[in-house]
């Protein structure tokens, strides 16, 4: 027992040194530091600072343990980087990202590794027991863009979208590439000979680990989503599934000697916009921030460990060899980049200009992957403490010299940055237009293009799998649409912090100014006395509220009950200024309601009757008959019956119906995706999000 | 006809490439594209376009049809559409979808953007006045989600509401109470979408290959 505590209270203790140091160090000592310098290089050299005093002490530091890397560190990182991948940049450039990945990787690895080969066969280096196999070994090692170095240098200098993705999407999807070039180098240095066959088998098992793991991935990914479909129920645990699915991919691809950084960046991709349609909003909140507390504490300890490793490890300092591979790295990668851009610009449209190269170049950072894989070297291998000091001296380049002068060379030749821009609806709304556009005019111009295999993937997907993955009825419902109410959402939550209306200036625009004044505006008066009726109603909605009982199961406590009814009340502010207009229509003389309004509204209107009236669908929440009510308060029980009669009556407290109406459906869908339901919610409100 | 018309299309081909930005080879795989859909005919109507069947399941096949036949996109100051285009009409067309060339200046990209921009904003300003008002807006987006069933009928209009608002928001700022927001203009238009990258999206590819018929003539 003693045991068992003290290993966990040293992980802890690991644990909480790693992020008090990325706290501290990075923030508070050095602020102005930690612009320049970034955060890899600082928590390297804490890594060094504290193996050097573990070995002051006397005690042997630890060395970043391969298992511990591979298993623990690692896939919080990839998961973080695969859940979140913008997928439209990614699949516009994958052609390119996929032949930096494979060929520049097959490139890098064998012209480093023969190039060095032949620097041993010089008698002066003393390194002539080195065969070639051990060099194409270490070429192979040594040659991988890493994902979690360029992940944490490039996200400080906001690059423009493509350079990024290129980078990124290389240093994830060159995985497969490692693995089967390490693996089939280290076979073949025990065996000791190579044939033609045995090449081609290496060609065979490429494929068959790349496709393989991504196929294990996509599994894994459709069976996450199909489990999400059911969670309505136990909304708590949603999170807990995406992250054993995802796990499981990753360790079932290992264990079939599969890529499991592909297998875990399909299983993201896949799940992601069928879980997100269907988990409640808390829990892509809590999925969000474990992913990114877990990546952030992982990449922590990944490069302390780093330091004290290289403190620790065992060290065969040879100069040439060092120097030569760091050079020849270097070399090897602009070359790379160079000759593949140049083949890739024929068969792209948006080409690469010289900038953008040199920034894929520059940026082709190595990292701990190669460091561990390094480390996986049996330890009677020869030469193996010679590896492992260049591999860290070529990490130790990459990360403090690239990462340090990437950031300036970047500001220096004027590199397209990445646009800052706020999710702008009108943006939303083109993009989708333009989507089609193209689709058309594709279709016009005859043989199919990019666009039209995309949209037939897009109908398949809507067609057949968005049925059985995403529960309800909201499979139906296209990006647009789920674009403006997550940016409803967003506005609404912000009221509730901010307390006042998000906007980057101050803008009296409102609803009146837009719509065409066909009817006569609201007197201020009536406006009162609908804020009035609507506050009451929501004074009712919480008292009503506050009497549930409280289970394990809701996280509807007390709290989120004031959030969500100072969001409701907001929101209805705000519908109450942009919906004026449409108020209008009923709250003006009876004698225009009377007769039906042959417009648009009014169909619209009729359908949402029908839509609600099937069922007790809004009441379900509020069923507290005794609750004492205010004189002139208007329930939202008594609603329900009379939206029906709404041709037939005047004027008067019906017209906050229609606002009610609007209000419910928004308070719907604030509670759906606000919340937990409790237990006597009711399932599946139609075309609700 | 054969070797004279040959060498006719030629010298036209030419004319066209110089005008239009196309290569040689592409206006060539155009033209038997135009020949197909017009069967042969010497001007395209909108039944020909209709029937292309790639366009059944979209959205916006009124729209794209259209503007096919607007007058504001033949380059010709006017508004109004026509009933019938010839092949130079639906090169000109086309020629708003060609990619960007690799290296051009800051002013090329600036008039290409406005160029492919003004395309966008004639499928939107569907009454030619040089606005898009808030019923303009309303339909367009009510059009692009009109495969989305029900639940995009009744979302449509708050979205192209709010759509409207925030470019009043952007473009006006301030506004009183009593004030009335017409409509979008062409500069207001570009302002909302000056982070859109339409220069480098609004492209479709136009292969170069040699194609047979091109030559057959002579």
């Amino acid at each position: 027992m003693a045991n068992y505590c003290s290993s966990s209270s040293m992980v802890d203790l690991w644990l909480t040194t790693a992020a008090a140091a990325r706290q501290h160090v990075c923030f508070h000592l050095i602020p102005r530091l930690s612009g320049v310098v970034p955060e890899s290089c600082l928590l390297i050299v804490v890594g060094l600072l504290v193996g050097g005093l573990i070995k002051v002490i006397g005690e042997e530091p630890p060395v970043l343990d391969s298992q511990l890397f591979f298993l623990c560190l690692l896939p919080p990182i990839i998961l973080d980087a695969g859940y979140f991948l913008p997928i439209r940049p990614f699949t516009e450039n994958v052609g390119t990202i996929l032949v930096f990945a494979v060929i520049g990787t097959l490139w890098n690895a064998f012209f480093v590794g023969g190039l060095l080969y032949a620097l041993c066969q010089i008698e002066s280096v003393g390194l002539t027991s080195v065969d070639l196999l051990a060099c194409l070994l270490f070429g192979s090692i040594v040659s991988a863009v890493d994902p979690v170095a360029v992940l944490a240098v490039f996200e400080k200098i906001h690059i423009n979208e493509l350079v990024h993705i290129l980078v990124f999407g290389e240093s994830l999807l060159n995985d497969a590439v490692t693995v089967v070039l390490y693996n089939l180098f280290e076979e073949f240095s025990k065996v000791g000979t190579v044939t033609v066959l045995d090449v081609f088998l290496g060609v065979v098992c490429f494929f068959v680990v790349s496709l393989g793991g991504v196929l294990v991935g996509a599994i894994y990914g459709i069976l996450a989503a199909f489990t999400s479909r059911f969670t309505s129920h136990t909304r708590v645990i949603e999170p807990l599934f995406v992250f054993l699915y995802s796990y499981m991919a990753y360790l079932s691809s290992e264990m079939f000697h599969l890529s499991g950084i592909m297998a875990l960046i399909a299983c993201g991709v896949v799940m992601r916009p069928y879980v997100e349609a269907n988990i409640s909003h808390k829990s892509y909140t809590t999925i969000k921030y474990f992913l990114k507390m877990w990546s952030s504490v992982s990449e922590t300890l990944i490069f302390i460990f780093l330091g004290v490793s290289t403190v620790a490890g065992p060290h065969a300092w040879n100069w040439t060899f060092v120097i030569v591979t760091v050079i020849l790295c270097l070399v090897s990668r602009v070359l790379g980049v160079i000759g593949l851009t140049f083949i890739i610009n024929k068969f792209r449209i948006v080409r690469l200009t010289k900038k953008d190269q040199f920034i894929v170049a520059y940026g082709g950072l190595r990292g701990a992957i190669a460091f561990s894989l390094g480390y996986l070297l049996s330890s009677n291998h020869q030469k193996r403490n010679l590896f492992l000091t260049a591999i860290i001296t070529v990490i130790f380049f990459t990360v403090f010299v690239q990462g340090m002068t990437i950031r300036p060379l970047v500001e220096l030749l004027a590199v397209k940055r990445k646009k800052e821009s706020k999710p702008s609806i009108n943006q939303e709304i083109h993009t989708e237009f333009l989507d089609h556009l193209l689709t058309g005019v594709e279709g016009v111009r005859g043989h199919y293009g990019h666009y039209h295999w995309k949209e037939k993937v897009n109908r398949f997907n809507k067609i057949y799998v968005k049925r059985w993955l995403i529960a309800g009825e909201n499979f139906m419902e296209p990006e647009l649409i789920a674009f403006y109410r997550k940016m409803e959402l967003k506005q609404a939550i912000m009221l509730v912090e901010s307390g006042q209306l998000p906007s980057a200036l101050p803008s009296t625009v409102s609803m009146q100014n837009i719509q065409a004044r066909a009817t006569p505006r609201l007197s201020k008066k009536r406006e009162e006395e609908i804020r009035r009726i609507l506050r009451s109603n929501l004074q009712n909605n919480k008292q009503r509220m506050c009497s549930f009982s409280y289970s394990r199961h809701t996280l509807f406590d007390a709290d989120e009950e004031d959030n969500v009814s100072q969001v409701h009340l907001r929101k209805m502010e705000r519908r109450v200024s942009m919906m004026k207009g449409r108020m209008s229509h009923y709250l003006t003389v009876p004698a225009d309601r009377e007769s039906p309004r042959p417009g648009v509204r009014r169909v619209r209107f009729e359908s949402n009757n029908q839509v609600f009236s099937a069922d007790s669908v809004p009441t379900a929440h509020f069923e507290q008959p005794s609750t004492p009510r205010t004189p002139d308060a208007v329930s939202l029980e008594e609603e329900v019956p009379k939206r029906r009669n709404l041709k037939a009556d005047g004027g008067g407290p019906r017209g906050t119906v229609s606002d009610s109406n609007q209000g419910e459906l928004n308070y719907q869908r604030l509670a759906r995706c606000l919340s937990d339901p409790g237990p006597n919610k009711v399932e599946n409100y139609p075309f609700m999000s | 006809m054969g070797a004279s018309q040959s060498a006719r299309t030629e010298h036209e081909f030419q004319d066209l490439a110089d005008r239009t930005g196309f290569s040689l080879e592409q206006i060539g795989n155009l033209n038997k594209r135009f020949r197909q859909l017009s069967k042969n005919e010497e001007t395209l109507s909108r039944q020909d376009l209709a029937s292309i069947s790639a366009l059944d399941n979209n959205p916006l096949r009124a729209q794209i049809i259209n503007a096919f036949f607007d007058k504001r996109n033949l380059r010709q100051n006017e508004a109004g559409t026509v009933q019938v285009i010839g092949f130079e009409e639906f090169l000109m067309v086309m020629s708003h979808f060609r990619p960007a060339a690799m290296h051009i200046t800051e002013e090329e990209r600036e008039k290409l953007r406005r160029e492919k921009l003004r395309f966008l904003f004639n499928m939107h300003d569907t009454d030619s006045d040089g606005t898009i008002t808030l019923e303009e807006y309303r339909r367009a987006v009510e059009e692009l989600l009109s495969k989305a069933g029900t639940i995009g009928q009744e979302t449509a209009k708050a979205i192209a509401d709010a759509a409207m608002l925030e470019v009043a928001s952007t473009t006006r700022g301030k506004m009183e109470p009593d004030e009335f927001y017409e409509g979008i203009t062409f500069e207001n238009f570009l302002q909302i979408l000056k982070t859109f990258d339409i220069e480098t999206r609004m492209h479709v590819r136009f292969l170069n290959m040699d194609t047979a018929t091109m030559r057959c003539g002579k």
